[in-house]
């Protein structure tokens, strides 16, 4: 292979002149993890109460969730966010739209907020598998202790619904932390972002995308630890994860 | 607020969205599902043989695949099938590899990781009774897996292949980082040309909405239907 291979590329400055390399691609990790987590914080709000409306006795409840989740799972996200990033400020009245436009970290917000709506839509489907999977009785005993509809989900359901799907929530959140690099398209210097920026800048292609690569890999290996050691911690009794 | 729109832009340029950009797409989808589920099918092999070090290449290729984002390993792909290319045919320098070529590249190895983990699953479905009953009967492994195992696998789990298949329909928009004409590419070029961002966007996303809707529920009845000859 005819490449010319040059690993001390990551602490020669870059052309910014802030820094090195090393320092624009941590940089645009930072920003991955910021923007994933806001992402997921909007993810969970959402995905869980579109969840539970998928979980109501009601038609009409269960129908709006259907609605939603059918309305985020068919586009691609990176339809979804030019939606959000290019078509909203247009079909909003004048002085809405130009206030969207020029605020500050426009790509940020609209990442943040596009992906998490995206992945909100998994994590009701989700929840609503794990409010599905519990036993009638555990809903008719609530019921039987008086506890409101509102009650039961918030004392017996959610406690117990959360705890089962903790597997499945790991991966949605490492999806989330995927998919901000979808963000890219509108502009969101990110990890994925930054790689390619030194690959412009220095022409170093394969090392920029290896530290990247890297990098992705470790918030993997970080993620998944924590998240094992949350699930053992609030394993519950009696089930196979539980003691 | 709709006054200003000019949805004639998309009557102008239905041909060039279809022919051009929607051929491309399906074709993308289509080819990578298919030599997603060979690889796939192969790597899920692997994984579940007696031989413990196939089994754990398998299973690095699976993990590492499904820790990157998609972006960064159609970029990685970009500039590496050049010289993987070159490598195969021992070229002196780094073939030139088309568009195509190398988004097609990207989703097969891709995909594969997905598929494996959903073939494993549908293997690991079969009752062991199956698999041994093939070798009492003579079979040697590839003749029980040919014959025996693998079109049961792949019949139960053929919805979840069909969904995983949606899901890449829609990854494929992604190739715009390339700059590649695909469905979205295509709108998003006339969009700029004409500058008309809002019609544009608005049909794209109405089209990928449709046809996605629509394979989901296919989806949908098939299992209703696979699930009644169970």
């Amino acid at each position: 292979m005819n490449y010319n291979w040059n690993w001390h590329i990551f602490f020669e400055p870059n052309p910014t002149g802030a820094g090195t390399y090393l320092d624009m691609l941590m940089s645009g990790l930072l920003l991955t993890i910021k923007t994933a987590l806001l992402a997921w914080v909007i993810a969970l709000i959402f995905g869980t109460i579109v969840g539970i409306l998928r979980s109501l006795p009601s038609k009409t409840a269960s129908w709006i969730g259907f609605g939603y989740v059918e309305f985020f799972r068919n586009m691609p996200l990176l339809v979804q966010l030019f939606l959000w990033f290019f078509v909203l400020p247009e079909l909003l009245p004048r002085s809405a739209g130009l206030w969207l436009k020029q605020l500050p970290n426009a790509p940020f917000w609209t990442a943040a907020i596009g992906v998490g709506l995206f992945m909100s839509a998994r994590v009701a489907v989700q929840l609503a598998a794990g409010i599905a999977s519990l036993p009638r009785g555990q809903k008719n005993a609530a019921t039987a202790l008086g506890l409101t509809t509102a009650q039961g989900y918030r004392y017996i359901l959610l406690p117990m619904a959360f705890r089962i799907i903790m597997p499945p929530l790991t991966s949605e959140f490492l999806n989330t932390v995927k998919n901000t690099s979808v963000a890219i398209t509108i502009g969101l210097i990110e990890l994925t972002g930054q790689a390619r920026a030194m690959q412009e800048f220095s022409f170093q292609v394969f090392e920029a995308f290896t530290a990247a690569t890297a990098m992705y890999l470790a918030i993997n290996i970080v993620v998944v630890t924590g998240m094992r050691f949350l699930e053992r911690s609030l394993a519950i009794p009696g089930y196979i994860t539980g003691k | 607020m709709f006054d200003t729109l000019d949805f004639d832009v998309i009557r102008r340029s239905l041909p060039y969205l279809f022919l051009d950009g929607m051929s491309f797409t399906l074709m993308l989808t289509g080819l990578s599902a298919l030599g997603g589920l060979i690889f796939g099918t192969l790597i899920a092999l692997m994984r579940l043989s007696s031989y413990r070090l196939l089994g754990r290449i398998a299973g690095l290729y699976v993990d590492f695949m499904r820790s990157l984002p998609l972006v960064l390993v159609i970029f990685w792909f970009y500039f590496l099938v050049p010289y993987i290319g070159q490598w195969l045919t021992g070229a002196s320098r780094p073939i030139r590899v088309g568009a195509f070529t190398s988004s097609l590249v990207t989703f097969i190895m891709f995909e594969a990781a997905y598929f494996s983990e959903i073939m494993r699953a549908g293997i690991q479905s079969i009752s062991r009774g199956q698999p041994a009953a093939a070798s009492a009967l003579g079979l040697t492994y590839a003749q029980s897996m040919r014959y025996i195992v693998l079109p049961q696998a792949f019949r139960n789990m053929l919805p979840v292949l069909l969904t995983q298949t949606i899901v890449l329909f829609q990854d494929t928009s992604l190739v715009y980082v390339l700059s590649i004409p695909d469905f979205l590419g295509a709108a998003s070029k006339v969009a700029q040309r004409d500058g008309r961002l809002v019609e544009m966007y608005l049909f794209a996303a109405a089209v990928y909405f449709a046809i996605s809707c629509f394979a989901s529920w296919g989806v949908r009845r098939l299992q209703a239907r696979i699930a009644i000859v169970r």
